[in-house]
């Protein structure tokens, strides 16, 4: 029943890298509109408590629901899991992005302002260097989430490592079934040990832990 | 014509709302399915999170990294691979909600516990608590909005994933869906799903109600004077 792995090298490829694709860019993206959102929370006051709101309900929304919203706009494409994917990770990097900015101590950006920074480049040498742990832990949970969520969009048609579970289950054949799980896993450790390395290689000044 | 108005149109319809697979049957599924799944999670996660958070040190730091590890198991395949062995048991739906629901209580659970002002609990060991009444009264409360947070949080994912139980043959919400999506009708599809969102939202709600019950008096006003 193995022979059926190297029988089916080339479509196991494909649907690992549709599969890595769609979690990698959706989290990417996350990330991409929570800094900017994130940066504005963290000096407002009064805008963090509503978009909180808005993301926290958002966040309760069921990709696969999300999914069938978005196909009547997007259709049955990667767009569409993308895109409801994005909306996800962007929950879980937001709160993380704003919680790391608003822990960065007092005295520090003082300290910054005194030596002639200016709000630019404070931000961008001082305190978000400062919040890169907290940020990447947001991210982590975004890109492992989003690499096994990508599998549900198998259910409106988008190719992912989903296939393998549809299909094994429609053939009643585990092989098939144990290769997508083992690979989903492999994909999405592979990108946290990855993280990992990154926000190391970013904040040296950290004890390794 | 927009998700909305298909969904609409589609729940508004009597004929929907009777019957063995009507709304109000599949929504009770629905709950059944995510609160036993959500229940049996909370034995098992928030003991662990109690006593690894109690011990703290190393084995605190371990725990968030487990449970990131364990969000990369996707639910559909773990509940596709038990169908292929088990068949129609409660054991094939069961596994794959329970192992989502845990991470997020473990998280929290063990965070909130670990996260408590050793002043406080050496404040209660001093007052001649046993470690049992120390973490029992004292620690439990205090992480009782986080543990919560992580009650809540697993509580969306199981009512959300619920959905693919039906993929398997079983009721819930998800039925609409995956029948709708087998004979490419969207109405069912969209009214399915909206149905998914009100429940996940009317969780968080519940959720709302209850951290005011539970949460100790002392917490919420120091919370609001913060």
């Amino acid at each position: 029943m193995w022979s059926w792995i190297p029988g089916n090298a080339s479509l196991i490829w494909h649907l690992t890298w549709e599969n890595l694709k769609l979690g990698v860019l959706s989290a990417l993206y996350g990330l991409v509109l929570s800094l900017p959102l994130g940066i504005i929370a963290a000096r407002l006051r009064w805008f963090y408590p509503p978009v909180l709101t808005v993301f926290t309900i958002l966040y309760a929304v069921p990709s696969l629901a999300l999914f069938i919203a978005l196909i009547p706009a997007f259709g049955l494409t990667d767009t569409t899991v993308i895109i409801a994917l994005t909306v996800f990770s962007l929950c879980v990097i937001l709160p993380n992005v704003v919680a790391g900015l608003r822990a960065v101590p007092a005295a520090v950006t003082q300290a910054a302002t005194a030596m002639g920074y200016g709000p630019l480049r404070r931000l961008v040498t001082v305190e978000l260097p400062l919040a890169v742990p907290v940020i990447m832990a947001g991210l982590r949970v975004g890109v492992v989430s989003s690499i096994s969520l990508a599998s549900v969009g198998q259910l409106i048609g988008v190719s992912s490592l989903g296939y393998l579970f549809i299909d094994g289950l429609q053939r009643s054949f585990p092989t098939e079934i144990y290769v997508g799980l083992v690979l989903v896993i492999v994909l999405a450790l592979v990108c946290d040990l990855i993280l990992v390395a990154v926000r190391r290689a970013l904040t040296p000044w950290l004890a390794r832990t | 014509m927009s998700f909305f108005s298909y969904a609409w149109d589609w729940i508004t319809q009597s004929v929907n709302w009777h019957g063995s697979d009507g709304i109000p049957h599949q929504v009770l599924a629905h709950l059944g399915y995510s609160g036993l799944s959500l229940f049996i999670a909370a034995l098992i996660a928030v003991p662990a999170g109690v006593a690894i958070g109690h011990r703290g040190g190393r084995s605190a730091v371990a725990v968030v990294n487990v449970a990131n590890a364990w969000r990369a198991i996707p639910t559909l395949g773990l509940l596709t691979l038990l169908a292929v062995f088990l068949g129609f048991s409660a054991l094939t739906w069961l596994v794959p909600l329970v192992a989502l629901a845990i991470p997020p209580i473990l998280l929290t659970t063990c965070e909130g516990v670990a996260g408590v002002d050793p002043g406080v609990t050496d404040a209660a060991k001093g007052a001649g608590m046993t470690t049992w009444q120390q973490v029992v009264r004292v620690e439990v409360p205090i992480a009782m909005p986080l543990i919560l947070v992580g009650l809540r949080t697993s509580a969306i994912f199981v009512v959300a994933t619920a959905t693919i139980a039906a993929y398997i043959g079983l009721g819930g919400l998800g039925r609409f869906i995956i029948d709708g999506l087998a004979s490419n009708q969207y109405g069912p599809v969209a009214g399915g799903a909206l149905l998914v969102v009100i429940l996940a939202i009317l969780v968080l709600v519940l959720f709302a109600g209850i951290s005011r019950l539970v949460v100790p008096a002392g917490l919420r006003r120091q919370g609001r004077s913060e």
